[in-house]
């Protein structure tokens, strides 16, 4: 399939080319009347972000849409590799927000991304329990108990490999009953009480208004996960994707995050 | 009638060309997804790829689970399909719906309520668990149950169907030769609707051997215990695209080689 997406880009580069003449004047007005009434952005903004960032995006959609008016911002929100995948397989996409480095420096590799990648924020893990703790678990040691349900994030995805370092970190091998895909699916089973006990990070807990409750992981096992956002070369709105970044990293984006329980890098 | 009847013989001998090109697109539909798996296969590399220990545990499990609710669906769907087609029940149309249901719900939808009604704290499980200690969910059991609520639902339809359409002249002539009810069941009705039992049977098998949103989210993912080949093929897809796209292959190669061997009997039903 790649070998066939030069020609697809050249096809589109010669519709481009061919209507470009005749449009220009009218879409340079147009932008130069909407300019005055706002920030001068318009259209449709693609964020693909990282499926633990679907609250707090959520706000900061709603607060960037606020300030910039002509601007609609779509969330496409999914787990972080499945996001580079779809970015890697041409799907289009204005900006990129990952929940680690990995998949993000796989999108650079691929030459997809425009200018450098920046973190945004830091989320840190917890261990997740159903609300009132049945289990009576107390840290990372009853990871180690047969005799409890355990489950984590894949290994492949962020939160499963994040996790996997907390228990080595604390000697820990764990009994793992289910290694679920994604963060929120190891919340739903934790939260119905089907698992005594996963690790997930800190805002992921704080989402569930106290259906999941979290028991802190000690700072010397814990491990920090670095959230990168990029615009992409690609970016369908190239104007509107550095402003929705820069916004992401602005004051007033950083508490929105903040409130959501992700720290500031 | 004759002219008629002798045109309709030519046009059979060519048909339209409308049909054809339609047609053969309708057959893009299914051909191309496979194109596109086997242009990004990485032949050579194959061996190497398939010979890991997650693929032969995800592939017998796989086996072994879709096996297993295959024959539950036999032992409790085929009489539910003789109750549905022969006896007259009040609230027959609803149960004919409910049964049909997994079939165009969602697999996920299927698996959470699974998980609300068979898990730890569910309505039926949380007193099985403390009666037996018997735990579904996060157990091979319970890949096998999740299999068999979404695949059974072929072997019943297709049974009821066939025992609604059968013509019921050779059962009475049976039973006034003196058969029991039971008798005309195993040695009248049963033979006759043999290759519906069998094509339902093999829906019902292959729908469970690609079963996938049910069982993630009522059964988990453990590697040996209840990830099944498209769990695997999932949790590769993150990872390593070509060990993904090499389970997928198997996953084709093995359903497509049932489906072709049976094709006979199945033609004859459909």
């Amino acid at each position: 399939m790649s070998r066939f997406r030069p020609v697809v880009v050249a096809a589109l580069l010669l519709v481009l080319a061919a209507c470009g003449d005749s449009s220009e004047e009218t879409t340079a007005g147009e932008t130069t009347t909407t300019a005055s009434a706002s920030s001068g952005l318009e259209g449709d903004l693609l964020v693909s972000a990282a499926a633990s960032l679907t609250d707090a995006f959520a706000e900061v959609e709603s607060a960037f849409e606020a300030a910039n008016p002509g601007v609609d911002v779509l969330l496409n929100l999914a787990g972080s590799s499945v996001l580079r995948e779809q970015i890697l397989e041409g799907a289009p996409a204005d900006v990129f927000a990952s929940a680690n480095n990995f998949n993000m420096d796989q999108v650079v590799e691929a030459g997809e991304v425009d200018g450098d990648p920046e973190i945004f924020v830091r989320n840190l893990l917890q261990i997740a329990v159903p609300s009132g703790n049945p289990a009576g678990v107390t840290g990372l040691d009853d990871f180690a108990n047969v005799d409890l349900l355990i489950g984590l994030c894949a290994e492949d995805v962020p939160c499963g490999d994040f996790g996997r370092t907390a228990l080595e970190n604390a000697g820990v091998t764990p009994a793992i009953d289910t290694n679920e895909p994604d963060v929120r699916a190891l919340l739903t089973k934790i939260e119905a009480g089907e698992l005594d006990a996963g690790i997930t990070y800190v805002t992921d807990v704080l989402s569930t208004n106290g259906a999941v409750e979290g028991v802190d992981i000690p700072e010397e096992f814990n491990v920090i996960a670095d959230y990168p956002i990029a615009t992409l070369v690609n970016a369908p709105n190239p104007d509107a994707a550095p402003a929705f970044a820069a916004f992401v990293l602005s004051a007033e984006g950083q508490a929105i995050l903040n409130s959501y329980g992700f720290s500031s890098p | 009638m004759t002219t008629q009847g002798l045109g309709g013989r030519r046009r059979r001998r060519r048909p339209p060309a409308v049909l054809i090109i339609l047609g053969v697109l309708g057959l893009a539909v299914f051909v191309v997804p496979f194109l596109g798996l086997l242009a990004r296969t990485p032949w050579t590399d194959l061996p190497a790829l398939l010979s890991g220990d997650v693929v032969a545990d995800a592939l017998r499990l796989s086996l072994v689970t879709s096996l297993a609710a295959t024959a539950i669906a036999a032992v409790v769907g085929v009489p539910l399909a003789w109750l549905m087609a022969r006896v007259e029940f009040p609230g027959r149309a609803l149960v004919q719906g409910l049964v049909t249901l997994p079939l165009v719900l969602p697999p996920v939808v299927g698996g959470a309520a699974l998980l609300f009604a068979l898990g730890r704290r569910g309505l039926i499980g949380e007193p099985l668990n403390q009666a037996t200690g018997l735990l579904l969910p996060f157990s091979t059991w319970g890949v096998v149950v999740a299999n068999t609520f979404v695949a059974m639902p072929f072997l019943v339809i297709t049974v009821e169907g066939a025992l609604r359409n059968l013509d019921r002249r050779y059962e009475g002539a049976a039973a006034t030769l003196g058969a029991g009810r039971w008798t005309v069941l195993r040695r009248v009705t049963l033979p006759m609707i043999r290759p519906s039992l069998i094509a339902g049977l093999v829906l019902t098998w292959a729908r469970a051997f690609g079963e996938f949103g049910a069982t993630i989210t009522f059964a988990g993912n453990l590697q040996g215990r209840t990830q099944t080949l498209p769990l695997a093929v999932f949790v590769a897809l993150e990872s390593d695209r070509d060990v993904a796209v090499a389970i997928s292959l198997v996953m084709v190669v093995v359903s497509l080689a049932v489906l072709v061997a049976l094709r006979e009997r199945w033609w004859k039903v459909l």
